[in-house]
């Protein structure tokens, strides 16, 4: 026999085990870095950590960080999508740990995609 | 308890085991652990998650990769490259009939097949692990239950169901609050909550998927009934058809047993209850309510006059409240949200979510959870990705056997409780069947009667004879034997059949039968006058002729012919002669040319 405590305390458990599976993201913003061996050889890895270590450090925890394939545009990487809540997504090519700051500050925090690092612009 | 960094999802419902689910379960596991991810990498099997045309469906957390039709030798691949390498394997991921358009990047709610539906009845289906309770539990699971013992009293509970304006899932449509009001309004030293999960419409599955996926919610919800009614017992009754539903039942049932979920002094309330599984054997008329409690009690399942209704004297003549799987799915949701959150969604005299099971000529097979008021349209067109092959809808069976056809000219109808009785059809369980040009209507009504002549228990005269009499009609007028005046006798028994059968089965037999008479009179009148069949679906009315300007006399169909009925020339137009010809339809599907039709 569980007490009312027990079973809240086994909810809180659990529910951090599964929260992955929760598709409730309207409040989550998602970094997704390309980290197939284009990307990686590219100098993903790099990127994806500094993407971590700015996003830490303005303790924005709304935000997740995940890696993808490889989708095709080998000769664009390291490519990263960004995707805010109700929104387009937005894909940034050739980044580097430098670009990494601005994107945070302009597209995560005050919503401005950074035009110049897009897919759109390296494209034309 | 482990935090793994991925969740491989695997529907475990009937639909995808018998398409392999449990091999493709074990050879995850396998394969995980030969490349060293069995510390990252969960695999889960959960209950059904509707889109059963694409089974079996896998699921990728946390991205939310949706893979569907996934065979055994596919799992290496996804391991390989997903699970190892990140990269989404794109040939399985699914794709939209419609659109064609491949959702690797989307979630699961951006799939046309979800972005219309809201899921209520079946909210934990296919997102927990049945056989864990804990999972449940993080899921808002007993939170309900806690909330009715502490702190609400019966009359509030029964109070908060009427207001939601709750009505019965299982075709009847009655309020459930009013069910509850009345049962527990009758005094007796003991009371049952009892469940009806005796799913027979054929084509309707959406209880056995609810028992499958999320057994505990049915649980919960009858426990909180047995609160409110006074009733410390509860009875399942199953069909023994749904084997997979019945043993996760059983594991759940013990799973709250261990925690105090069910048993004695529940949350130290002082209030017991627990549940006890019976299961049926199939007959149909055991769904009716008197005639299943007497199943329970170990007689023969034969319904019983009401009044007495089950309310003041039921199962083992003690008052008993009953209620179907889908409604007690919506019970607990309703407690923990509050009436007017419910009653927020759906139609004026319909609140709410109903699931559909969608079956017969449509690209999504599988079940629908819709806000009621959706119109059929929307439905069958935008959720269900509309019928295949480009043929043309012809009409919508709602309601199995006590239903009725709807058709084209109603698509736009908002479905509700009320609508679908005012088109000629009803609710019934929510069984969903759709129909192309290809179907014959007269012979889907003999289809559903032949159903109701064999399911009739016999017990009043009106559904054994009458029944078996419309059936002897309608048989006729497929077999190209139809008289002028039959359509006029079929509508003469089935309003007395419906005026004096015994219990809802009888009484809502001659419904198919009524309502293509209704809306597909020139169908019935073709039979009977022309002898012949519109949709050239009854074999007694047409013939297969070859066209020879099309023909090129490749002889493909003489050869494959099984009655030897077609002759002719190599390279000159064959014939067939229609008195040898066994109708069997293989030469059309032979031929190359188009050259063969039926007339």
């Amino acid at each position: 026999m569980k007490s009312l405590a027990e079973l809240q305390a086994i909810r809180e458990k659990t529910l951090n085990r599964i929260n992955l599976r929760k598709e409730d993201e309207a409040e989550a913003t998602r970094v997704v870095i390309g980290m197939a061996t284009c990307g990686i050889a590219a100098g993903a890895r790099p990127v994806m950590l500094a993407f971590m270590d700015e996003i830490s450090k303005r303790g924005l925890n709304h935000v997740t960080v995940s890696q993808t394939g490889c989708i095709g545009m080998c000769r664009l990487e390291p490519m990263v999508d960004v995707i805010l809540p109700g929104q387009e997504k937005v894909t940034y090519v050739h980044m580097t740990p430098e670009k990494v700051g601005r994107v945070v500050a302009e597209h995560i925090v005050n919503g401005r995609p950074v035009e110049e690092y897009t897919i759109g612009a390296a494209e034309k | 308890m482990d935090i793994y960094r991925a969740h491989v999802l695997c529907c475990g419902g009937t639909g995808c085991s018998s398409s392999g689910s449990a091999q493709l379960i074990e050879r995850f596991e396998e394969k995980i652990k030969e490349n060293g991810l069995d510390k990252e990498v969960k695999v889960i099997r959960t209950g059904c998650f509707g889109l059963c045309e694409a089974g079996p469906v896998v699921i990728v957390y946390p991205e939310g990769t949706f893979y569907s039709r996934v065979k055994v030798d596919d799992v290496d691949e996804i391991v390989t490259e997903h699970l190892l390498k990140g990269r989404k394997v794109q040939h399985l991921v699914y794709s939209d009939h419609a659109t064609h358009e491949q959702n690797a990047n989307k979630g699961l709610a951006e799939i046309n097949f979800y972005k219309h539906q809201h899921r209520i009845a079946l909210r934990n289906c296919g997102v927990i692990d049945p056989e864990n309770i804990d999972e449940y539990l993080a899921f808002d699971g007993y939170k309900a239950l806690e909330k009715a013992l502490t702190s609400m009293t019966r009359e509030q509970v029964i109070d908060e169901i009427l207001k939601s304006g709750l009505r019965g899932r299982g075709g009847g449509g009655f309020p459930t609050g009013l069910k509850w009001k009345f049962a527990a309004a009758s005094v007796a030293d003991q009371k049952y909550v009892a469940c009806n999960a005796d799913e027979g419409d054929p084509g309707a599955f959406m209880d056995r998927s609810v028992l499958e996926g999320d057994p505990h919610a049915v649980l919960e919800a009858m426990a909180i009934a047995g609160y409110a009614i006074g009733a410390s017992e509860g009875y399942i009754y199953v069909r023994a058809e749904y084997p997979i539903a019945v043993k996760r039942l059983e594991i759940a049932i013990g799973q709250a047993r261990e925690y105090g979920l069910l048993g004695k002094n529940i949350f130290e309330t002082g209030f017991d209850f627990d549940i006890k599984i019976r299961l049926g054997a199939g007959a149909f008329v055991c769904g009716e309510e008197t005639a299943l409690m007497r199943s329970i009690e170990g007689k023969r399942g034969e319904p019983t006059p009401r009044p007495p209704f089950p309310a003041v004297k039921g199962l083992f003549a003690k008052p008993t409240m009953l209620n179907n799987v889908e409604t007690y799915a919506n019970v607990a949701q309703i407690i923990l949200h509050g009436a007017d959150w419910f009653a927020a969604m759906g139609t004026e005299k319909s609140k709410g979510t109903k699931v559909f099971a969608l079956g017969g000529k449509i690209n999504n097979t599988g079940l629908v959870e819709v806000p009621m008021g959706t119109p059929l349209r929307t439905i069958i067109y935008d959720i269900g990705g509309g019928i295949p092959n480009g043929k043309k809808f012809k009409a919508v069976q709602t309601g199995g056997p006590s239903g009725g056809c709807l058709p084209a000219e109603l698509l736009d109808t908002p479905v509700d409780y009320d609508n679908l009785i005012a088109a000629g059809s009803m609710m019934g369980s929510g069984g969903m069947i759709v129909m192309d040009e290809d179907n014959c209507m007269v012979d889907i009504a003999r289809f559903f009667l032949d159903f109701t002549v064999d399911e009739s228990c016999g017990k009043c005269a009106p559904c054994r004879i009458g029944t078996r009499r419309m059936l002897e009609i309608l048989e006729r007028i497929v077999n190209g034997k139809g008289e002028e005046g039959d359509i006029e006798k079929l509508e003469n028994l089935a309003k007395t059949i419906k005026a004096t059968a015994l219990c809802g089965l009888g009484q809502t037999a001659p419904n198919p039968v009524l309502s293509t008479i209704k809306f597909f009179r020139h169908e019935y009148e073709a039979h009977i006058r022309d002898k012949k069949c519109p949709a050239h679906h009854c074999q007694a009315l047409l013939n297969y002729v070859i066209d020879p300007e099309k023909c090129r006399g490749c002889t493909a169909c003489a050869r494959v012919c099984p009655g030897g009925a077609i002759s002719g020339e190599v390279k000159k137009p064959h014939s067939i002669d229609p008195s040898k010809c066994l109708k069997c339809g293989a030469c059309m599907e032979k031929c190359r040319f188009g050259a063969i039709s039926k007339v």
